[in-house]
């Protein structure tokens, strides 16, 4: 009886101290311009939708968004379309020192970012990157190569050994035995990979920061950190722009809770 | 005829290599060469806003600055004392957070998704955040402990002890459920049966937690532990958004002091130096994970 | 079809040596079994001969081609996985249809031999359905579809009813033995159970730590194994070994143990200098009487210790001075423990070995 106790203590302060301090950021979104400024604050808004709409048109928070999915969209493709032969071949091929690129891989994903923000800014520029999106893919990819080659290679790994020995006697090349057998079969880890990957490249902020300086082309995270008013932080826009931005995050969460569980566990890479 | 036999398996090796190249191209010119030419910088003196004194090797003369400089030293302090105590909450909390979502009750999928929100969310949006909800005037901080009583409204960023414990407990609100999650795969694989004969054994549910899940967790533990840890050492996101490093020096933790110091002030070369300090601090504590949990990981792959 | 032929294959994964020196030729449309222990290096072989593995030295021929430069798609061969390895994803029809597609066969071609196979295997009604939906046997059978689907030269086939219940590994062995001499195709098997290796083969060969220890027809290797490892590695009860010496006396040689002696049947080999020889004596429990024979036959006075009761057959395991052996009788009503036996021992019914060759 006590166990249950604990039980349902844990799960109401674990699911109240999650949600608790977005809704309350939730809530501010659909207040009024008073209300937002009311001190002291206003639990329950009466606003609607006015702030979405400042935020959506007079911010041109549509365009970050459009930025967002560009950016986010193209890592995950490019990082799925390189990561998935690499995580095949370290993890079924015997290859001499492919050990040491997997723990290198590791060691790439947890890597300042400042440590490499220096160069990375001037090769940028020297190949007139900066202030481009596929500036921005590039970096993304590079730091998502970890959490997809770790996760599809765990997976890989799991497929019996025997399939790819009948795909070879019935003459598949390597290439032909990862796309026609293996691919297939891995489907479920490619899903995890690529959410995983889109979530990363959402949110990023520092190569953000570093490489998209004019607003038209920045991505939503940007776009939030650096909101500014004319005086003061408009906080009931912000706080509509922080829901949106949010949404497709928490709509994903909810869909695919399973996956992303399995996928940071699996390879227990950080995403 | 050996020779032919080795013909047929290199072709596939071939092409086994040719996968691995676009994986490779990208590490190395954008990740590997960086933190090299990063390393090289650091050896330079360069100020960007001032191109006529050009770009003299100065050796380890940045590194010298780094030590010397007081603000460097607070911005490892910082740094220090947040990696210190948002890992130790977070481990703390992740456990709880673990224990509760293993358990076994219906629904348990949407608490699990309710416990992966605040991970999920973009971390410029928590920073905001957290900004709004310890506001001096609108935030809930203030209404939750003194309601109507304006007056007694509290600054709240204003105290640098203050403000950097919003920013340990934003990240503590933020990771502690990823903290959780490696936790959770390490709860998974202790035997239903353990419990249970334990349970036969007449142990009670604190000893029960105490004997077996804490000892068998440990090597989760460990990991969670290591990728905090590193993790928490990059702090920047928090940091630039909600306090850009205020009140004083009391925020600024290393890789924002690298980042202003390289792209506010133009500073490459020490910038660089800071930032290859992080990395190196980072490469140690990577090591150490690799030693603790990766070796097992990279046996089976040799 | 083809015949096979294996040049002194050798086989090493780094610096241990898995195969050492086969060879071994396998006539066309001969049905031959590897058969041995686990660890003997028999699925190694196997896939030496697939291409699956390449060897460290010797030469693989099929069809009196060398195939060492062919990659196992190229060797224009079939296998048999142990657990199947049927594509999960891909209906049993895809299955099938899979290594003909690869090979860039035509759709009609393909669709003829989907169809003509599976009437063989009876496994019509089950084209449409995806692996996961078929039970283990039909999964076997759809395994040995795709293979012939191929009509390849070559079948190997790797432990495929080790994942089979006890009855079901039966019925299928007896169709397999059907299919094979209705197709009459050259196949390799490899397992570790005798009674498949007896009923199923034309050729056993027998291996032992990467070596070939026999390969002979089935009855020859039970009547006249060539070795104490395969007189005791064949047959179940095992036969019984002893290790003793071999001594000359007037009228012909004696096998001697402890206080033990029995006379040995003729030998083959000349055995002059083999005086005082460490040699194997072995006789199958099933060979030894519990009552006179008329045939020339030694007797030894035996305790019977442990009587096992198997229904048809009774398994004693008795004491003969101080030595053990084990005898089967069919023997109603079964004798119970305690008693004492005259067994005899036809003459040509034991099995004389020094250093792991045989003498009679």
């Amino acid at each position: 009886m006590a166990q249950r106790l604990l039980l349902a203590c844990g799960i109401a302060l674990t699911v109240a101290g999650s949600l608790a301090p977005f809704l309350w950021f939730a809530l501010t979104s659909f207040k009024t311009q008073a209300e937002v400024e009311a001190v002291p604050p206003l639990w329950w808004p009466s606003g609607g939708w006015h702030f979405y709409r400042v935020a959506l048109f007079d911010h041109h928070l549509l365009a970050y968004v459009a930025n967002s999915v560009i950016v986010a969209g193209s890592t995950t493709m490019l990082a799925l379309a390189i990561g998935i032969p690499a995580a095949y071949v370290l993890a079924r091929v015997k290859l001499p020192g492919k050990a040491w690129f997997l723990g290198g891989l590791l060691t790439v994903s947890m890597f300042p970012q400042m440590a490499i923000a220096g160069p990375v800014w001037r090769l940028l520029a020297d190949v007139q990157g900066l202030n481009t999106h596929w500036g921005l893919v590039l970096p993304y990819v590079t730091f998502s190569l970890p959490i997809v080659v770790w996760i599809l290679a765990s997976f890989f790994r799991e497929l019996p050994a025997e399939l790819e020995e009948a795909a070879r006697v019935d003459g598949c090349t390597t290439w032909q035995t990862l796309t026609k057998i293996m691919l297939p079969l891995a489907a479920p880890g490619i899903f995890t990979a690529a959410i995983l990957t889109f979530i990363y490249a959402w949110n990023e902020f520092f190569f953000a920061l570093l490489i998209l300086t004019q607003p038209g082309k920045q991505t939503l995270p940007l776009g939030i950190a650096l909101f500014q008013g004319e005086f003061t932080i408009p906080w009931g826009e912000l706080a509509a722009a922080s829901v949106l931005a949010t949404l497709p995050l928490v709509l994903m969460v909810l869909l695919f809770q399973r996956w992303i569980i399995s996928g940071l566990s699996a390879g227990a890479v950080k995403g | 005829m050996m020779k032919s036999a080795l013909r047929a398996l290199s072709a596939d090796h071939a092409a086994a290599w040719w996968m691995l190249v676009p994986a490779l191209v990208f590490t190395f010119t954008l990740a590997v060469y960086p933190v090299i030419a990063s390393f090289i910088l650091s050896l330079y003196r360069i100020i960007l806003s001032m191109p006529a004194l050009g770009e003299p090797f100065v050796g380890l003369e940045n590194y010298a600055e780094l030590l010397r400089d007081p603000t460097a030293r607070q911005a490892f302090l910082v740094t220090a004392g947040f990696v210190a105590l948002s890992t130790t909450l977070e481990l703390i909390l992740g456990l709880c957070i673990a224990l509760v979502i293993h358990a076994q009750f219906p629904g348990r999928g949407w608490v699990r998704a309710a416990a992966l929100i605040p991970w999920v969310i973009p971390t410029a949006v928590a920073s905001q955040m957290w900004r709004y909800i310890f506001n001096d005037q609108y935030g809930l901080a203030n209404l939750l402990l003194f309601g109507d009583r304006v007056a007694e409204y509290v600054p709240w960023f204003a105290s640098p002890g203050v403000a950097f414990l919003i920013m340990v407990l934003a990240d503590v609100w933020k990771t502690s459920s990823f903290a959780a999650l490696l936790i959770l795969a390490g709860l998974q694989l202790i035997p239903d049966e353990l419990y249970e004969a334990a349970r036969i054994d007449g142990a009670g549910l604190w000893q029960r937690f105490w004997h077996i899940t804490l000892p068998l967790l440990r090597p989760a533990l460990l990991l969670a532990l290591l990728f905090r840890t590193m993790d928490s050492f990059r702090v920047f996101d928090l940091a630039f958004v909600m306090t850009q490093g205020g009140p004083g020096d009391a925020t600024q933790v290393l890789q924002l002091y690298g980042y202003k110091a390289m792209f506010t002030e133009g500073r490459m070369g020490y910038g660089s130096a800071v930032s290859v300090s992080v990395f190196l601090a980072i490469f140690f504590l990577s090591l150490l994970y690799i030693r603790a949990i990766g070796s097992r990981l990279l046996e089976r792959n040799a | 079809m083809a015949d096979l032929e294996l040049r002194a294959i050798s086989k090493r994964f780094n610096s241990h040596a898995v195969l050492h020196d086969i060879s071994l030729k396998v006539a066309d449309g001969a049905f031959t079994i590897l058969l041995g222990p686990s660890g003997c290096g028999k699925s190694t072989l196997l896939r030496v001969i697939a291409g699956l593995e390449p060897q460290t030295a010797g030469e693989v021929l099929i069809g009196g081609r060398s195939v060492d430069a062919l990659s196992p798609a190229d060797r224009d061969i079939a296998m048999v996985f142990q657990h199947y390895a049927l594509y999960p994803h891909l209906s049993v029809r895809e299955n099938l249809a899979f290594g003909l597609a690869m090979r860039k066969t035509p759709r009609n071609v393909i669709e003829e031999r989907i169809a003509e196979t599976a009437h063989l295997l009876d496994i019509s009604p089950l084209l449409d359905r995806k692996p996961k939906d078929l039970s283990g046997g039909q999964r076997q059978r759809v395994a040995m579809g795709r293979a012939m689907v191929r009509k390849p030269k070559l079948f190997l086939f790797d432990e495929p009813l080790s994942n089979l219940d006890a009855q079901l590994r039966t019925n299928t062995r007896i169709e397999l033995k059907k299919l094979q001499q209705r197709l009459g195709v050259t196949m390799i098997y490899v397992t570790h159970d005798q009674v498949e290796a007896m009923t199923l083969g034309d050729v056993i060969v027998v291996m032992e730590r990467g070596r070939i220890r026999q390969a002979d027809p089935p009855h020859e290797t039970y009547l006249r194994p060539a070795d104490p490892f395969v007189a005791g590695f064949i047959g179940t009860p095992p036969m019984n070994l002893w290790a003793g010496t071999l001594d000359r006396r007037p009228g012909g040689w004696i096998f001697r143990r402890g206080g033990l002696e029995v006379p040995v049947p003729p030998l083959r080999t000349d055995l002059s200098g083999h005086t005082d020889a460490d040699v194997i004596l072995g006789v199958r429990p099933e060979d030894i009487r519990i009552e006179p024979t008329a045939e020339p036959s030694v007797r030894l006075e035996a305790a019977i210790d442990v009587s096992e009761d198997l229904g048809a057959d009774q398994i004693l395991h008795c004491s003969v001075m101080d030595e053990r052996i084990i005898v089967r009788v069919s023997q109603r009503p079964p004798i119970p423990a305690g008693r004492r036996l005259s067994l005899s021992v036809p003459q040509d019914k034991w099995h004389l070995f020094h250093e792991n060759r045989r003498l009679n």
